[in-house]
């Protein structure tokens, strides 16, 4: 018996069925799977972003392999062009596609409902609802992608991925290991339309053949209760309402696309109360009034943030009160000391419009620095603060800086240059990369410009100044920045008084992963 | 000592609550082992993401015959230990009515060899509580945190117990 977390669950499953590679881009609650993974001996890799990291997998399935693509919600926004189109593809071996989705954002910038891409991409979609089915359904996605040879999304939350809980190997059958071997499949993969136009069919019907299969699978379950009230659910939700309502009757569906319309309808029409309870968007709800089956949805008040065993309790009792805040805690800062402090000072002294980005640096919005006007998306730094020169008058356009992080910037910054040299504003644009050596935010991991892979070992090394310079921008510079922070705060005065592009790159170790940094490159030279 | 936890169906609901670095997660991965050893159903839950940046941090641990949500209810822990002193009013909420309250102060940190094992001296105060032996508790400890620092945090363990 092993006590894991969701995310430990999900890469012991691909580590016992061997899967070939493990491949994505860090992202909280998803970045553990990868790097365990790593730890018990599997082969895994961090992309630059999601997209890449989708693609690669593809990659492997068509070889015949298996991969696993880890990524949080918003990673799936990246991947979603390859998503869509892989779902018309058959893939030769496994490619299962783990979104972790962060209701209540916890650490997030939108609480986004990945199911929604289940239907848009035309995938199916498996729920695990603790680390035992996260590691037996991870599994069943395996035998499903192989079987049906098409691309699974496999949909964990915040609690189900760092939530520890009891699991049991040998519940589900491995399925056998498999090897990478080339057979040609033109038609197949080549998404030209003559080849897309029957790829679309075949996956329609594909998805019919899985929807009937599912309407009497095992990855779905009830639990006979009270006939009085009847609750359809799945994920992390099905712990809440066994708790909640102990007695009642329960549907808990784990493969949640394409749904098993007739078991809910079944389920639906034995109990004289049935609710769907579910995390934020209606998606069960909706597939079952679509399919003309009458249930309850819960108020809209609780499609906001993360629900518990009270707000369970207060789903089914309808009750419409408003909802206690909880206490506000002490909310993160900046590591004292952390290099980012002395960008944010300088950048508040000089009344810098801040086109910000997503990563430690985020937290130069808060006290005393008060230093970031927008933050959206990753690499949106650079777009944003491009649109923002181009349409402010020239005084207030020259205050418009962009900054960005390291591993951000090879994520997604290295289109917004292009933009940036491709269409350069009238009053230029300065854009700061925070380069504090690795990808701080998530918990210190790797990235193209560090120069070691996942597992830390020496690769080859992208350099931010080599690329930027290659690209085309003349003013480029490079410094540690808190050595002397008034020679910075100049030097990035200058450059925004300029109607030129300018790229200055403050490098300075984070200070948190200085000594991991130290230990990984002692361990190369040894 | 042993309070009426792990008869019949009660499941026994403990948070723990301090600052980002302040050993939140490692105290529950204690709590959480000593209970799985024992052969429960034990849950545990916790949030992080920012929680390096200083930030508070809480963490439940959850066990008893059976458990479904990993997260102690509000209003619903039996025992809530507290590591930072501030953070006390911050979850308060979460403790029930006649809930056990285990603060810093409880321990006396002057004593401590290392004042970084605070936490581990806190669930000495809490193993009173709870019907686990010094055995399992110094597994758990063992298990979970690197050799260098076994002997200290035993130390703090007991201390805290004693407290
Ligand atoms: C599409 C997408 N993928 C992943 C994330 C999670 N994430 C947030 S910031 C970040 C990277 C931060 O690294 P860096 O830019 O180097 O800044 P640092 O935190 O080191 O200061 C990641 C991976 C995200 N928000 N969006
Ligand atoms: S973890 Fe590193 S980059 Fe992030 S705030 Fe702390 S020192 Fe700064």
């Amino acid at each position: 018996m092993l006590f894991l977390s969701g995310d430990e669950a999900v890469a012991t499953a691909a580590f016992d069925a061997k899967v070939n590679l493990g491949t994505g881009y860090p992202g909280t609650p998803s970045t553990e799977i990868l790097e365990y993974f790593e730890q018990l001996g599997g082969h895994a890799q961090w992309a630059p972003n999601e997209k890449v990291a989708l693609e690669v997998g593809v990659g492997v399935a068509y070889a015949g392999a298996r991969a696993i693509v880890t990524m949080k919600h918003v990673g799936l926004n990246v991947a979603a062009d390859p998503l869509f189109t892989a779902a018309y593809t058959p893939v030769e071996g496994a490619l299962v596609v783990i979104s972790a989705d962060d209701p209540g954002m916890a650490s997030s910038q939108n609480e986004q409902d990945n199911r929604r891409y289940a239907v848009a991409a035309g995938v199916p979609m498996l729920e695990p609802a603790d680390s035992q089915e996260a590691y037996d359904f991870l599994l069943r996605a395996i035998e499903i992608s192989e079987r049906w040879r098409i691309p699974v999304l496999y949909r964990l939350t915040t609690r189900v991925c760092h939530s520890k809980t009891l699991v049991k190997q040998g519940q589900v059958p491995v399925p056998a290991p498999r090897q990478g071997n080339y057979v040609r499949h033109v038609a197949e993969r080549v998404m030209v339309p003559a080849y897309a136009r029957p790829a679309h069919h075949r996956l329609r019907a594909n998805l019919k053949e899985i929807a009937a299969w599912n309407e009497t699978s095992d990855l779905n379950k009830v639990i006979e209760g009270s006939k009085k009230l009847g609750i359809i659910t799945s994920g992390i939700s099905y712990q809440h309402v066994r708790e909640a309502a102990p007695d009642a009757s329960v549907l808990k569906i784990g493969l949640t696309h394409p749904l098993p319309v007739d078991l809910m309808r079944k389920f639906a029409a034995s109990v004289e109360r049935c609710v769907v309870v579910e995390e934020g968007d209606p998606y069960l709800v909706e597939g079952a009034r679509a399919a003309g089956i009458a249930v309850e949805e819960k108020l809209e008040q609780y499609r906001f943030g993360e629900l518990n065993v009270n707000r369970m309790r207060r789903i089914l009792t309808r009750d419409a009160s408003p909802e206690e805040k909880p206490a506000p805690g002490k909310p993160p800062a900046l590591c004292p000391g952390c290099g980012h402090r002395v960008a944010f000072q300088a950048l508040s002294n000089l009344k810098a419009i801040v086109s910000g980005d997503i990563g430690c640096y985020a937290l130069g919005v808060m006290p005393p620095f008060d230093a970031v006007d927008t933050i959206l998306c990753m690499g949106a730094s650079f777009g944003v603060g491009l649109g923002l020169r181009h349409s402010l008058p020239p005084e207030q356009a020259k205050r418009v800086v962009g900054v960005i992080g390291d591993s951000t910037f090879m994520h997604s910054g290295l289109t917004g240059l292009a933009e940036m040299i491709y269409n350069p504003p009238p009053t230029g644009y300065v854009m700061l990369v925070l380069d504090n050596g690795i990808t701080a935010m998530t918990g210190f991991q790797e990235h193209p410009g560090t120069g070691r892979n996942l597992d830390h070992v020496k690769t080859n090394k992208i350099v931010i100044e080599d690329v930027v310079r290659a690209m085309g921008v003349k003013n480029v510079h490079v410094l540690d920045h808190t050595a002397d922070p008034k020679a910075f705060e100049q030097l990035l005065g200058e450059a925004m008084e300029k109607t030129e592009l300018t790229v200055i790159i403050a490098r300075r170790t984070c200070l948190l992963a200085t000594r991991f940094i130290k230990e990984w490159d002692k361990c190369e030279v040894g | 000592m042993t309070d009426k936890v792990m008869t019949d169906k009660k499941v026994t609901n403990i948070v723990v609550a301090g600052l980002g670095g302040q050993g939140v997660l490692t105290a529950t991965d204690i709590v959480a082992d000593v209970a799985v050893s024992a052969g429960l159903d034990v849950k545990k839950s916790e949030l992080h993401g920012m929680s390096q940046r200083g930030g508070s941090v809480s963490s439940d641990v959850r066990f008893g015959t059976q458990v479904f949500s990993p997260m102690v209810p509000e209003g619903e822990a039996d025992y809530l230990v507290v590591i930072s002193a501030d953070q006390v009013s911050v979850n308060a909420a979460v403790l029930r009515k006649d809930g056990v309250l285990i603060e810093p102060a409880t321990v006396d940190e002057k004593k401590l060899r290392n004042k970084r094992s605070i936490n581990v001296a806190l669930l000495g105060a809490l193993s009173r509580h709870l019907p686990f032996s010094d055995e399992q508790w110094t597994a758990a400890i063992k298990h979970n945190l690197p050799e260098a620092i076994h002997d200290v945090n035993v130390e703090a363990f007991q201390l805290g117990k004693s407290a």
